[in-house]
């Protein structure tokens, strides 16, 4: 039954597997890129089609619509002009505060930009691919984020495309901080566990210290520790808190961005 | 040779170019659509599924290349370390390419049971190899869940995955001739009759 091909078959499938597998890790990285940008004429096609429908409903989209629609982005487009020309006066006014009490001067966020081309096939990790690599200046460790809050870190960078490492996943860790009296820090790190599959927007905050004082509603921001994330952007807010012999041990996050939906994300410049 | 479908022993590349065309569409699919997620809370793997296809249907060599190739591409988007993949996709293909003979490939209950165990097997394996490892995947009770719309999937593809094979073999492949109704042997010789 066991005949000569067959051993060599198994043999050199095991063989490239380990070998594979016993690789550098810079040189499976290197390698990872090399396979994935096997799929780059994909990337085009499937970006067309994805763009093919939102062009259909453009073209047949009536002139009152357009003129109702050119209408309200004016009006946005007016308030957002009067709330810059406001956060400029915030801004210059802390930077003098700053200046007397002779802290650092905070420079401005620069962000970037990119739409979520694919996301992990496999089931056990929480990673999506990004359309910026390194042609757009993109390095590993930059900050993820949407409007709503952080989302993660870029964890790998090719030529045309990174991949981010979304909060949850065991490789994504945060150092939070909490709005409250205390002001307790922890880190929102291994994730919640997939007790609940179809909702991807929880996280744990784990390693609080004994005396701290979370309740439920509470905001999380980034602490600024860790070198990875700014300070002060949104996390989410606790959910619920989990306590062993009266002392808080953990919680968890609902985090502020839908992780399940996530189409468009800034990466920020630091 | 072992060849229940309409590909031709002729067309020796084009069985396992079809098969490892269809995997590279298979995984790029799965990194792009992310409705059965949204639906399911679980993306469905069709290696397996077509790695049974591969185990029946072709030889030893294109089933250890869609391993290689599959487990590559998989891992190429995922954050798998490189090579995770391999071994468990060609644990599933080898043994029921050597018990090939044995197997009713031709039913689909048959195929389906198949895909579910493999379905079920390759996550699994791979999952085992990656805690050997000293990786941490997320895992958790709904982790369970996953696992069996993974499997429940990847049955439910395989009869679909023969299915489409057969259809390419027949509108792609050659056609075998339909034998002739004359056959030289019968042939009346006049002359000698006439004799």
């Amino acid at each position: 039954m066991f005949k000569q091909q067959n051993y060599l078959a198994l043999g050199a499938v095991v063989f490239v597997a380990v070998l594979l597998l016993s690789l550098p890790t810079r040189a499976t990285e290197r390698l990872k890129l090399a396979v994935g940008s096997w799929f780059l004429p994909l990337f085009g096609l499937a970006g067309a089609a994805q763009q093919l429908p939102a062009d259909l409903a453009d073209s047949v989209l009536p002139r009152r619509e357009l003129l109702k629609q050119i209408d309200e982005l004016r009006r946005e487009n007016q308030q957002l002009k009067e709330r810059q020309v406001q956060t400029v006066a915030i801004a210059q006014e802390n930077d003098q505060l700053r200046g007397l009490l002779g802290w650092q001067r905070q420079s401005p966020w620069k962000l970037k930009l990119a739409n979520v081309v694919m996301r992990d096939p496999a089931n056990w990790w929480k990673t999506v691919q990004i359309d910026l690599g390194s042609r757009d200046g993109i390095q590993t460790n930059q900050p993820v984020l949407t409007a709503d809050g952080v989302v993660g870190r870029v964890s790998s960078v090719s030529y045309v495309s990174s991949q981010v490492v979304l909060i949850g996943d065991p490789n994504c860790r945060i150092s939070a901080l909490v709005e409250n009296a205390t002001h307790d820090m922890g880190v929102l790190w291994a994730s919640h566990p997939v007790d609940a599959p179809f909702e991807t927007s929880f996280a744990r905050l784990d390693h609080l210290a004994s005396s701290a004082n979370l309740k439920p509603g509470q905001d999380i921001f980034t602490s600024g520790l860790g070198g990875v994330f700014p300070k002060g952007i949104p996390i989410g807010k606790i959910a619920d808190v989990t306590t062993e012999y009266g002392t808080v041990t953990s919680a968890n996050v609902k985090l502020n961005a839908n992780l399940g939906a996530l189409e468009q994300v800034w990466v920020l410049f630091k | 040779m072992l060849d229940g479908s309409a590909f031709s022993s002729n067309m020796s590349f084009f069985k396992p170019i079809l098969i490892l065309s269809f995997a590279f569409l298979a995984v790029f699919g799965e990194a792009t659509l992310s409705a059965p997620r949204h639906w399911l809370g679980a993306q469905i793997d069709l290696l397996p599924a077509l790695m049974v296809y591969t185990a029946l249907n072709a030889d030893l060599v294109t089933v250890s290349l869609l391993a290689v190739l599959g487990g590559l591409w998989f891992d190429s988007f995922s954050a798998n370390p490189l090579g995770v993949s391999i071994l468990p996709l060609f644990v599933a293909g080898f043994p029921i390419h050597l018990r090939r003979e044995l197997i009713l490939r031709d039913l689909p209950f048959a195929q389906f049971v198949l895909g579910a165990a493999a379905s079920a097997g390759v996550p699994a394996l791979a999952i085992l190899l990656l805690l050997n490892m000293g990786k941490l995947p997320v895992m958790g009770w709904g982790s369970l869940w996953q696992w069996v719309v993974m499997t429940a999937g990847g049955a439910a593809a395989t009869p679909v995955v023969f299915a489409l094979f057969e259809w390419c073999g027949g509108a792609l492949g050659y056609q075998q001739n339909a034998e002739m109704g004359f056959r030289p042997d019968r042939e009346i010789r006049h002359r000698k009759i006439l004799k």
